[in-house]
């Protein structure tokens, strides 16, 4: 992992004031973030949250079952939120959650009431627009009992140049028999650090289904989210796109942990290398039985780039049900002739392939999102050719 | 439609088709019968120009045009159409995707298309995943129905089939070849009236797809040798009787190869 320097990035002194109305950002950044999935004009959210720089910009909930506020708002209202906050994440896990600790600049607070089932996605974006801020995020969602939330979160920096730090804690609660879907979308730069350090914990019958889209460069990214599964029946899943082009250093992972019955876990990456370091890890543990888990890493390494799977079961009771499946290839030549047998030449055909395996659908992401991918998907393309 | 001349083929090393000559006319049906290992589903491999079979020497020739050293997707385009016995699933390309782009632009209705396969439900999803051995059969068959070949390759239609799928898939193949497919809605009465026959050439073991197609002339594939041209009903009788024995002394013959005497050797 490349070795970072927070005093190379500004933690302090880069403030922004609030943006009353998100449309009237700049155009080029409305494209930026559009590439990390969020559509500012659209109004089939039902809560926006954005923070830029150092500073919460803009935080509105248009939906009485969902309270959205920023983080030290939040402390401030709840008396420093001392059943959630630094619950999951160890403030001295590392230089990182040190320094959100000691200076957070702000974050979301995401709650649901009990029983509501929120049918639009609450949007968030964490955006990076100086060149050389530091950022320190510390987010909390809880999903209350019953009740049902999408987040669309995208992270961005304003330029694919720009030099920038992210660090962000993350939080989630999901009580009993909720749904939490957290679909994340990074689009950062080739000069970007990236640290998130997230953690939840899933009550009984409760679900936790994460998807996570990475398609465009960036400096070093690294992250390993941790589920615990605490009550029976809980779930939680994880879906990873991940390309790594050249001068990117990607090591991401997720991990799951049940400790109670009936409990289940699924961790899918798929990721491509087009030249740079990718590490793809997973960690299923079960502590209760009956369990059962799979994790799958399909890596495909196109024109260069190193690619490490590192898939761990831990199991420490009889009875449990692991599986892991890792595989590290190239387009399968089988596949490609299929489709040349059907008329395609081979570079249609192996762009066909390339973009069935990054197909992310599955992420119910639609409109100009969806499209947004897909450009992403393409030039990516152009790039394996 | 397709010549054959003098055609050998090597995987790796070891020859595999050793001197295959044949013509399949415009329109015509030709049955290929023979034991596993005999060269039937290299030769249909050859002539779609997967990797791995080497022609040495002799040539094949596509409505007057030589393909022997030609690439897969030119060949698809000029009209070879295969149905794969054990198609790759591709993860993320849904069928219905694959369908359109197996029409190359063309219009098609890839609803209508599915319809005539009972293959619908699974337009949405990506393409050989998790499918049986008949909904492959028909997803293949569908994908062909988009593309229209001139020529059609199946290898072994009835392969892995039950009794109700084995009734459809003959069907939709006997349409296939009759060039009875992709009149879309509201085509007018001289499109389908000038409908061309299609080309095919079928590799069967069990003879099964006989009972729903007109098939026009049979061989017998017997160590990259072929041999016994005769009705493909005929072949299959002789084959339920006597195996492939009697293509044996066929081929040991002299003279070399004569075509089966079907009467004498049948009393």
């Amino acid at each position: 992992m490349k070795k970072v320097n927070l005093n190379d990035y500004a933690f302090t002194g880069i403030t922004r004031s609030e943006i009353p109305d998100l449309r009237t950002l700049e155009a080029s950044d409305k494209d930026r973030l559009l590439h990390a999935g969020v559509d500012v004009d659209s109004a089939n959210s039902s809560a926006v949250f954005m923070h830029m720089d150092q500073t919460t910009v803009h935080c509105e909930s248009r939906d009485p079952g969902v309270e959205v506020l920023d983080i030290k708002q939040a402390m401030a209202k709840y008396d420093g939120l001392p059943d959630y906050a630094w619950k999951l994440v160890d403030k001295d896990k590392d230089e990182f959650t040190k320094n959100v600790a000691e200076n957070t600049h702000g974050g979301y607070f995401i709650r649901t009431r009990p029983g509501a089932k929120i049918e639009r996605p609450v949007q968030s974006c964490l955006f990076l627009k100086s060149d050389g801020a530091g950022q320190n995020v510390h987010n909390i969602i809880i999903v209350e009992e019953g009740s049902e939330l999408h987040i669309l979160t995208g992270c961005s920096t304003a330029h694919g140049s720009t030099h920038a730090a992210h660090l962000g804690i993350s939080e989630f609660y999901v009580k009993r028999g909720g749904k939490l879907t957290f679909t994340m979308v990074h689009n950062w730069g080739e000069n970007a650090t990236v640290r998130p350090r997230s953690a939840g914990v899933v009550e009984e019958g409760g679900v936790f289904q994460s998807n996570y889209v990475l398609l465009n460069p960036v400096g070093t990214l690294q992250m390993y989210p941790s589920i615990q599964l605490n009550g029976r029946g809980a779930v939680a899943r994880f879906n990873s796109v991940i390309v790594t082009p050249e001068g990117s250093h990607v090591d991401t992972g997720s991990r799951v942990i049940m400790n109670a019955p009936d409990t289940r876990c699924e961790i899918i990456a798929r990721t491509i290398t087009t030249g740079g370091m990718n590490i793809s890890r997973g960690h299923i543990a079960g502590h209760a039985v009956p369990c059962r888990g799979h994790l799958e890493c399909k890596g495909l390494i196109l024109g260069g780039g190193q690619m490490l799977a590192v898939p761990e079961l831990d199991a420490t009771v009889e009875g449990v049900d692991l599986s892991h499946e890792a595989a590290v290839g190239k387009i399968a030549q089988r596949e490609i002739e299929y489709l040349m047998a059907r008329g395609m030449d081979e570079a249609e055909a192996t762009s066909t392939i390339v973009r069935g395996f990054l197909n992310v659908d599955i992420m119910g992401l639609d409109g100009p999102l969806a499209k947004a991918i897909q450009e992403q998907v393409e030039k990516i393309d152009a790039h394996a050719m | 439609m397709l010549k054959i001349e003098d055609l050998h083929v090597s995987i790796g090393e070891r020859e595999v088709l050793r001197g295959i000559d044949l013509h399949i006319k415009e329109g015509e049906t030709f049955i290929l019968f023979g034991p596993n290992g005999s060269g039937k589903t290299s030769l249909l491999m050859t002539l779609m120009g997967f990797s791995g079979y080497t022609v040495t020497s002799g040539r094949i020739i596509l409505r007057g045009q030589d393909i022997t050293h030609m690439p897969m997707f030119e060949r698809a385009r000029l009209g070879i159409g295969m149905s794969f016995q054990r198609p790759p699933t591709i993860h993320g390309l849904k069928t219905r995707h694959l369908v359109q782009m197996c029409a190359r632009g063309r219009e098609i209705d890839p609803e209508a298309l599915a319809r005539k396969v009972n293959f619908e439900e699974f337009l949405e999803r990506d393409i050989n995943a998790g499918f049986s051995g008949g909904e492959i059969k028909r997803s293949e068959l569908l994908q062909l129905m988009a593309q229209k070949p001139g020529l059609v390759l199946f290898d072994e239609p009835e392969s892995g089939v039950d009794l109700e799928n084995m009734q459809l898939i003959g069907k939709v193949v006997r349409r296939l070849l009759d060039g009875e497919v992709d009149a879309l809605p509201g085509a007018c009465a001289t499109a389908l009236k000038c409908k061309v026959r299609t080309s095919g050439l079928i590799i069967t073991h069990t003879g099964y797809i006989l009972d729903y197609i007109n098939a026009d002339r049979g061989q017998v594939l017997f160590d990259g040798h072929l041999c016994c041209e005769a009705r493909p009903r005929d072949i299959l009788e002789h084959i339920r009787s006597y195996g492939y024995q009697e293509c044996i002394k066929c081929l040991n013959a002299p003279g070399g190869l004569q075509p089966l005497e079907l009467t004498r050797t049948a009393s």
